[in-house]
């Protein structure tokens, strides 16, 4: 019993120095963890005070101008409406179009891997390629010009991959048996892709839509190379007009040297934030909602 | 009155070949929609192909590839070698791995061994949002608020420089890595823990020598994928990073990225069809040979790798 006392087991050192490491790595995973919830909070913290003195109904309702006082947003916000008047109906088409053949028709062949392969590989280019994109097919061979139009379908193209993706998921979700009862109601096909299908799978297909449409709106580079003015004091009257939208606006006046215009831009980065947070949400909430009955 | 036996028959046929004609449609309409797709990847590769080829025109090709000088705005003697813009943009790429590597994975890590449930519903839904920022918000931030920051430890920093947007870029894609490292780590089934918790494993110990192992090919491919989003990112750098093309590898200085070279001759009109405007094309083509082979690489490692449990 002496010696046990005297005794000090080797291993219980070791044991007591693993649990510390533990303890201490534990610590240092969640300042990791926590570092980038602390640098959101100061870039939201940053981004509001910086704008604080710009914004107010004046920031929505002038246009852009040389003056900083008198500097809005009012273009840039009714641009971004108009470009995504166009996006959203073609990206939608497109995306869910094939989302559908690829779930539902297409054959399992060397085609349709390569059509995966390749909204796979899309979803991986860099959004300036799609400028490049916009801007050769688009404003110069088709001769939309820096249209609307053109910015419209850029960004379309470029959300294309997402939404396909997303739906395809939200259609592979649907348990085989509704197939089942729609074909034993002698139902054909393209109906049961009509009336069960489209329905069940568009809370899936809005999520995905809309989180990506928020993408489209945060995203300047592919609009910048298609050539949407910075400086443009009316509003689009048609989808062949020039535009701008307010990542663009905020890009033109982060630019300039003056303290002033850096406010203003940061007053339109509240704006921004304030949409994508609420659209983002709106998805959220479709997904949570939803998630609960299936 | 009752329509007579006839009648309906007819009609019903009537119908019926109309489903079966729609039926007949929709596989090719669906197909067209869907082929639209091919288009737009053949579409983005022949218009920087054949762009590209009439800047061969002007250009040699070997100094394009060779040329350490970028400076193509020279009346007299424009050069154009691609590697300043090449180590601009690894340059950016390096710094922001640098920072988003050990933050991302160890947030992965926090999440998928350490964190609570209730936690983990609290810290994810933020990491999406820091994942939604717009990215010029993030040049914007770099600009204004990382640049004067870093001035303020650093004597001498000039206004535009290397470090504040390679930061800011590592601060964008921790969620990346962060969602995608921890997606491979959840999927490491829980008996090869237990495993090693009988063995009297500390949570450390089975973080770092059983999961992350196991859920290595998953946070490789993860990283790639970041690194080639660094590449190909535009408005931070084209905001705070300058457009100095520059051979140099001092973080402190202004350099260029050929995402903001591409930004920086698209906000100046050049001439269509000068050969400062194909220019942008090889530099878009290398951009996009350089973000496809590290998608391609993404995919290989987590197909060739994946542990099959």
């Amino acid at each position: 019993m002496r010696t046990q006392k005297k005794y000090v087991n080797p291993d219980e050192k070791q044991i007591k120095k693993r649990i510390s490491k533990n303890k201490a790595a534990r610590i240092v995973f969640f300042i990791a963890t926590f570092f980038g919830l602390a640098v959101l909070a100061v870039l939201i913290i940053r981004i509001v005070t910086q704008g604080a003195g710009y914004l107010n109904l004046d920031l929505l309702t002038n246009f852009a101008s040389r003056n900083p006082e008198n500097s809005g947003i009012k273009a840039a916000l009714l641009g971004t409406l108009w470009v995504m008047s166009v996006t959203i109906p073609v990206a939608l088409i497109l995306g869910i179009g094939t989302a559908i053949y690829l779930e539902e028709y297409a054959p399992n062949n060397k085609f349709t891997q390569f059509i995966e392969l390749n909204i796979s590989n899309l979803a991986g280019v860099p959004s300036i390629v799609f400028g490049l994109l916009g801007l050769t097919l688009f404003v110069r061979y088709l001769g939309m010009g820096r249209s609307v139009l053109a910015g419209g379908l850029t960004m379309a193209l470029m959300i294309l991959p997402v939404i396909v993706v997303s739906s395809k998921e939200a259609i592979r979700s649907i348990p085989q048996d509704q197939y089942e009862a729609g074909y034993a109601m002698g139902a054909t096909k393209w109906q049961i892709i009509r009336t069960v299908v489209l329905p069940a799978a568009t809370p899936g297909i809005l999520t995905g839509a809309i989180l990506s449409l928020s993408r489209a709106i945060g995203e300047t580079a592919p609009l910048l190379m298609i050539g949407a003015m910075t400086f443009i004091a009316y509003v689009p009257e048609s989808i062949f007009s020039s535009f701008t939208v307010l990542p663009i606006q905020i890009f033109s006046w982060a630019s300039r040297p003056q303290a002033e215009f850096q406010a203003v831009a940061a007053a339109g980065s509240v704006v921004l934030l304030i949409i994508l947070i609420a659209m983002n949400s709106i998805a959220i909430g479709i997904r949570n909602k939803f998630s609960k009955r299936n | 009155m009752q329509p007579s036996m006839k009648e309906m028959i007819k009609k019903k046929k009537e119908s019926r070949s109309l489903y079966s004609r729609i039926e007949k449609i929709m596989p090719t309409l669906f197909l067209l929609i869907a082929s639209l797709s091919i288009l737009v990847t053949i579409g983005i590769i022949v218009t920087l192909l054949t762009e590209t080829i009439l800047f061969f025109g002007d250009v040699s090709f070997i100094e394009f590839i060779t040329g350490t000088e970028w400076y193509p705005f020279f009346k007299n003697d424009p050069s154009f070698g691609i590697w300043p813009l090449i180590s601009g943009t690894f340059l950016i790429a390096f710094i922001a791995m640098a920072v988003a590597i050990p933050i991302g994975l160890s947030a992965a890590i926090y999440l998928s061994e350490y964190a609570s449930e209730k936690s983990k519903k609290i810290i994810q839904p933020i990491l999406e949002v820091l994942a939604g920022i717009p990215t010029i918000v993030y040049g914007l931030f770099a600009l204004t608020f990382v640049t004067p920051l870093l001035q303020s430890f650093i004597g001498g920093l000039p206004i535009f420089n290397a470090l504040s947007p390679g930061i800011v870029v590592g601060i964008m894609i921790i969620p990346q890595i962060t969602s995608l490292s921890q997606d491979a780590m959840s999927a490491v089934p829980q008996a090869m823990r237990d495993g090693a918790f009988a063995l009297g494993a500390t949570k450390l110990e089975v973080a770092i020598k059983v999961v992350v192992p196991a859920a290595f090919s998953g946070i490789i491919s993860s990283l790639v994928l970041a690194m080639s989003r660094a590449i190909g990112e535009t408005m931070i750098v084209a905001t705070a990073a300058g457009s100095t093309p520059n051979m140099s590898f001092n973080p402190t200085e202004s350099i260029q990225t050929m995402t903001s070279y591409i930004v920086q001759v698209s906000m100046g009109d050049a001439t269509y069809g000068s050969t400062i405007y194909y220019s942008i094309y090889a530099v878009g083509m290398t951009l996009f040979i350089f973000t496809f082979g590290m998608n391609i690489l993404a995919d290989y490692v987590s197909r060739r790798y994946r542990e099959v449990y």
